[in-house]
């Protein structure tokens, strides 16, 4: 099913203004309805190898599974088992290559289908929903930060100082294993998701990015570029990637009696 | 198999599968693919490949490594990118075309970057107060619009040209728009917020945003554009002098510093 009449994509990525090269990598498909954003991290420019694979295999492999139509109760296990695979194949890279080692990278993942969205993450890349004028952050970050906060270490107003903001507690590509964290939620026209690095909610506070997708938000690709631009103009002390998913229409799973034959033949 | 094409002046030297989980190019003879030219340094480059996926690395050489006329440290590899090492271009074929990009990301469509941009490293502005006027338009056009492939261009170029910006302009200043028609004439709009919309959504809709720099007018959606002094507004935010006279879905409109 070809989701783009019911999706208006934007997405930019942007070095910002202190670091000289860009380790996050992004992929987006209208088409097939699943937009992917990674944060790479380790050694020696090792985290765009990282970032760059997630976003790449994750692509690739959910292109050709979806193609064969997706059968809904499906969803969730494919995204987890295509997360595993990849992140497989980033940690034997990181063994078997010296240059490579401790590379890592954070995810965050929509798909688009049957009204619905599956957000997948692991790390401090979130995606966030616009509904009803109000800004909502979907994903809970997987970062040192986030723990103290649930456990009454920190105040949320204490954590906006914090130092330590950039240690996530789980990454793509640094065990052998990792469990993302995956959820489902319905997805209703004039929805607008944004998936970002942190490099844009470090500088930016969610009340001018609520602001700005309200007032933008007709107009993606503009909201994209005003939210770089801000995370820019406020120091712009990290690589800046935002995708931003606007939702046209509706778009229900094809159950006609063609598809449902089609998917008792198989 | 994806496969680098060795080429000098356009004439095929030689080809190599990457096979290998890395290969290096230089131009010692342990090479995987030698070079016998004294502009390459003895280990100049590598390519990694994982997954399918490859990346050309710079090894420290001392004329350095470009892909797509860009120089580069690490990248990840595109089918019909063109790696640059001295004279020879080594270029990346995949063959299911991988990673070309058609589609999947914004950028191949990103409209062509600012004018102003790919002259900034060439021409450091000088840090001053006329400059830091006319920089902060190229800055407006540039920086997030640049394709990704162009990060480290994009990056050495933001660098001068947006540091003569650096002394705050609105911190501490206040602007605020004043209604010159219509029967809301006189009120006035202090713009407070980052971000300041005018019109009626899903009709026509204009913003003002609050910048380090200064104010800017950008067009959001509608098919009437704003202008500004009689000058409709193009795609590109517009940086508001004071007085300047605002012309919206028929009302005016006077912006002004405080």
């Amino acid at each position: 099913m070809d989701l783009r009449p019911a999706l208006d994509i934007a997405s930019l990525t942007d070095p910002g203004k202190v670091r000289s090269h860009n380790e996050d990598s992004l992929a987006v498909d209208a088409e097939a309805g699943f937009v992917i954003l990674a944060d790479g991290m380790g050694g020696y420019n090792a985290g765009e190898v990282a970032s760059g694979i997630a976003v790449t295999m994750l692509s690739d492999s959910l292109k050709s599974a979806l193609r064969g139509g997706l059968a809904d109760r499906e969803t969730g296990s494919l995204v987890r088992a295509e997360i595993e695979r990849t992140n497989a194949a980033i940690y034997q890279a990181a063994q078997s290559q010296p240059q490579f080692s401790g590379m890592g990278t954070t995810l965050v993942f929509a798909l688009f289908h049957d009204n619905r969205v599956t957000v997948a993450h692991i790390g401090d890349s979130r995606l966030y929903r616009y509904r009803e004028a109000r800004l909502e952050q979907v994903t809970r970050d997987h970062s040192l930060l986030q723990e103290q906060i649930d456990s009454g270490m920190l105040s949320r107003e204490d954590a906006r100082l914090s130092r330590n903001r950039n240690l996530v507690t789980r990454a793509l590509g640094v065990d052998p294993a990792v469990a993302a964290e995956i959820q489902e939620h319905a997805a209703l026209p004039g929805d607008i998701y944004l998936l970002c690095s942190d490099g844009l909610n470090d500088m930016v506070g969610d009340e001018d990015i609520q602001l700005t997708l309200g007032a933008l938000g007709a107009n993606p690709k503009l909201a994209a570029s005003q939210l770089v631009r801000m995370a820019n103009d406020n120091g712009g002390r990290d690589n800046i990637s935002v995708i931003l998913v606007r939702i046209l229409r509706d778009f229900p799973a094809n159950r006609g009696a063609l598809a449902r034959l089609r998917t008792w033949l198989k | 198999m994806a496969k680098l094409i060795v080429t000098l002046d356009g004439q095929p030297i030689t080809e190599l599968e990457l096979r290998k989980e890395r290969i290096t190019i230089g131009r010692k003879p342990h090479n995987d693919i030698v070079i016998d030219n004294l502009a390459v340094s003895g280990e100049h480059a590598a390519v990694a490949t994982i997954h399918d996926i490859s990346f050309v690395e710079d090894l420290g050489s001392t004329n350095g490594t470009l892909v797509n006329d860009a120089p580069i440290k690490r990248v990840p590899l595109r089918h019909g990118d063109e790696i640059e090492i001295g004279k020879y271009r080594l270029r990346y074929a995949h063959p299911e075309g991988i990673g070309t990009r058609k589609g999947p990301t914004d950028f191949d469509n990103a409209p062509t970057p600012h004018d102003t941009q790919s002259q900034a490293p060439a021409q450091p502005q000088p840090v001053g107060a006329l400059a830091a006027h006319t920089v902060s338009l190229a800055g407006e056009g540039g920086g997030p619009d640049q394709p990704a492939r162009q990060e480290t261009a994009a990056a050495a170029a933001a660098a001068p040209a947006d540091a003569p910006l650096e002394p705050a302009k609105t911190e501490g200043t206040r602007a605020a728009i004043q209604i010159l028609n219509g029967p809301n004439a006189g009120k006035e709009l202090e713009l407070a917020k980052t971000l300041t919309s005018l019109g009626k959504p899903g009709i026509q809709v204009a913003v003002i945003t609050r910048r380090p720099h200064g104010y800017f007018i950008t067009h959001v959606e509608g098919n009437l554009r704003p202008a500004v002094n009689g000058r409709a507004l193009d795609t590109h935010p517009r940086q508001l002098a004071d007085h300047d006279v605002i012309e919206f879905g028929g009302i005016k409109m006077e912006f002004y510093l405080k």
